[in-house]
């Protein structure tokens, strides 16, 4: 089946798929619009603060004098950029461990659970804010993304190990072994394509993780506050007691916005993985299982 | 017998592992980063006014041998083990003199009640919810609660809290919005305290449950779909055993396995949550304590909650994975 037919086949029988696809698209429309902002993003009193919704500003001004609606637009591309680079970084950790982990067995196998369960079950947003009390001023973005990325990169490695080693007692791997394929090679090229399935619906959850913590560590104001996110405007918005002083359009677009986005990418894993998992799928017909 | 003392080493072992794992990640975020922390310190000490060079040098040492960053490298790590050992991180810099000990063990005692109490309720209001939906699966209502705990099981605690805070803060004040008991209030009688304690931790209470229910109900729902498949329940359903025995004894019993382990890894998350929730609802307990720590400059006191809640948590885990041969007997067998 080509990736198009099963595109649209989700997208017409599965309903999470369709309305995940759907949150994810305003979405993604919204942050695409920062490239046509007529204001800079860091700008301050470029509108006249505190105006309600209305045609000229549609979601409203805020006490800095900032354009919702635009300043919404770099903060959620920030945001969502942030998560797919988190992403992407422990999804390479996690795919080496897991894969490795797998492939390996015996006592690499335990030494690399062992810690990869310590990742799991130690708390990690005290360490982040401790690391953040280290860095201070020298907190950026980057920085926020690698080592969010060296953290969460765990709970999928297991998932994706418990792939592998499913994987190694088959008979192509063993194929593989005795015409003298090396460990990364087999790794690579005969098992990393089973785990991609698994490995992108894990993207999505990683990615709701990951803006999460961005969003928590931001409105605290323990990141980089000068970098727009969505995390950020809320930050802002708390400093200038928004919903005290009846600015509820500051902070109430950006949590709609963000919760889209959440919901969005939640849905998307959910129904991937139900493709993934055909006994589901069978369910979803009406069939026995 | 002997299957369980070596499952119980095992467990052991991890345990070691995670807090030294733990401890030591501490150490690298606090020792190998490239920035120094005194030097940072001493920047935001003196940026206002101007501060005569001798003092500098004082404030310089004395901040140095705070941070543990006196002798060799080797010498910095035994002594950061030292402290962590005996519990000893100093006295808290914003509440001077008091140690930092005692100031965690006050909050303590807020935040495990906190935990304790949406945690069972979350894992036990989950579980059984999930396991109705899986069995009756054409029931509306449970299809409804679905929907929306799944709507809701993505969103960050922060901002679940934050709704909470203000639909009841703001649009229906009916409950307590900061805090952990009323301020002034008289504690020698004790149930009218009692009460004002739990009034006030409804909503930090309600917000974490608000997050965390759809993942057991969906993770329950699932495992007792399949189990209800399977040919035992057929027969004994066949045979006329009542439906409620059949669904308490014969199906949930065998899904409980999983969701225990799964509560096993959640903690840490949970917690992570907790200390949001916290901070969002002024409650008096570790998370606020830890964030206003980070707003003081207060590194004593920002190191011994992080260390102190690795330690904890894993030692809550280790326990859950003791308790288990209790609820899945297998586990004594092999």
């Amino acid at each position: 089946m080509s990736a198009l037919k099963i595109f649209r086949d989700l997208f017409h029988y599965n309903i999470e798929f369709a309305i995940g696809l759907i949150l994810l698209l305003v979405v993604l429309t919204v942050s695409v619009c920062s490239f046509f902002s007529p204001y800079p993003p860091m700008d301050v009193y470029v509108v006249p603060p505190d105006v309600p919704p209305s045609w000229e500003h549609p979601l409203g001004t805020t006490s800095r004098g900032q354009d919702v609606f635009w300043q919404l637009t770099f903060a959620i591309r920030n945001t969502l950029l942030f998560g797919i680079v988190v992403a992407i970084l422990s999804r390479i950790i996690s795919l080496f461990v897991g894969l490795i982990s797998g492939y390996k067995g015996g006592w690499v196998d335990r030494v690399l659970m062992s810690i990869n369960d310590t990742f799991v079950v130690i708390p990690l947003f005290p360490i982040l804010v401790l690391f953040y009390f280290i860095m201070r001023d020298q907190m950026s973005w980057a920085l926020l993304a690698v080592i969010t990325a060296l953290l969460g990169w765990a709970y999928d490695a297991r998932l994706i190990r418990s792939v592998a080693m499913s994987l190694r007692t088959r008979e192509f791997t063993r194929q593989a072994v005795f015409s003298g394929m090396s460990t990364g090679k087999i790794v690579l090229q005969e098992h990393l394509p089973f785990v991609l399935p698994i490995v992108f619906s894990t993207t999505m959850n990683n990615i709701n993780w990951s803006i999460g913590i961005e969003v928590t560590l931001s409105v605290l104001g323990f990141t980089d506050i000068n970098t727009p996110t969505i995390g950020g405007m809320i930050y802002w918005a708390n400093q200038h007691t928004a919903l005290v002083s009846g600015v509820w359009w500051w902070i109430t677009f950006p949590v709609v916005l963000v919760i889209m986005l959440f919901i969005g990418l939640f849905l998307l894993a959910i129904s991937m993985n139900e493709y993934i998992d055909p006994r589901s799928r069978l369910l979803r017909l009406g069939g026995q299982v | 017998m002997r299957a369980y003392v070596t499952y119980l080493s095992k467990r052991l072992v991890q345990f070691a592992v995670v807090v030294f794992v733990g401890i030591n990640i501490t150490y690298l975020v606090t020792h190998m980063t490239p920035i120094d922390p005194v030097e940072q310190s001493i920047s935001a000490a003196t940026s206002f006014g101007s501060t005569s060079p001798e003092a500098i040098e004082m404030m310089r040492q004395s901040l140095r041998q705070l941070y543990g960053l006196e002798g060799s490298p080797w010498e910095q790590y035994v002594s950061f083990w030292k402290r962590i050992l005996v519990g000893d991180f100093g006295p808290s810099l914003s509440a001077f003199p008091t140690p930092v000990s005692q100031l965690i063990l006050r909050a303590l005692p807020w935040t495990v009640g906190l935990l304790l109490v949406s945690t069972l309720l979350t894992w036990f209001l989950g579980n059984l919810l999930g396991g109705l939906a899986g069995y009756y699966r054409n029931s509306r209502i449970l299809r409804a609660f679905g929907v929306i705990s799944m709507g809701l099981k993505p969103i960050p605690y922060y901002v679940v809290a934050l709704m909470l805070l203000i639909i009841f803060g703001f649009l229906w004040p009916i409950l307590p919005i900061s805090g952990g008991a009323t301020m002034a209030s008289d504690r020698s009688n004790t149930l009218a305290f009692a009460l004002d304690v739990a009034v006030h931790s409804i909503l930090p209470v309600l917000s974490l449950m608000a997050v965390g229910i759809g993942g057991w109900f969906m993770g329950m729902r699932s495992l007792v779909s399949n189990v209800v498949t399977e040919d035992y329940v057929i027969y004994a359903e066949l045979a006329g055993v009542k439906g409620s025995r059949i669904l308490r004894s014969y199906v949930m019993r065998n899904a409980l396995g999983p969701q225990v382990t799964g509560l096993a890894l959640q903690l840490g998350a949970i917690f992570n949550g907790a200390i949001i929730t916290e901070y969002v609802f002024g409650y008096p307990g570790v998370g606020s304590l830890l964030i206003s720590a980070v707003h003081a400059g207060d590194y004593s006191l920002v190191l011994g909650i992080t260390t102190i809640s690795i330690v904890a948590v894993s030692a809550t885990v280790l326990l859950i994975d003791l308790l288990y041969p209790l609820i899945d007997p297998r586990v004594e067998a092999h």
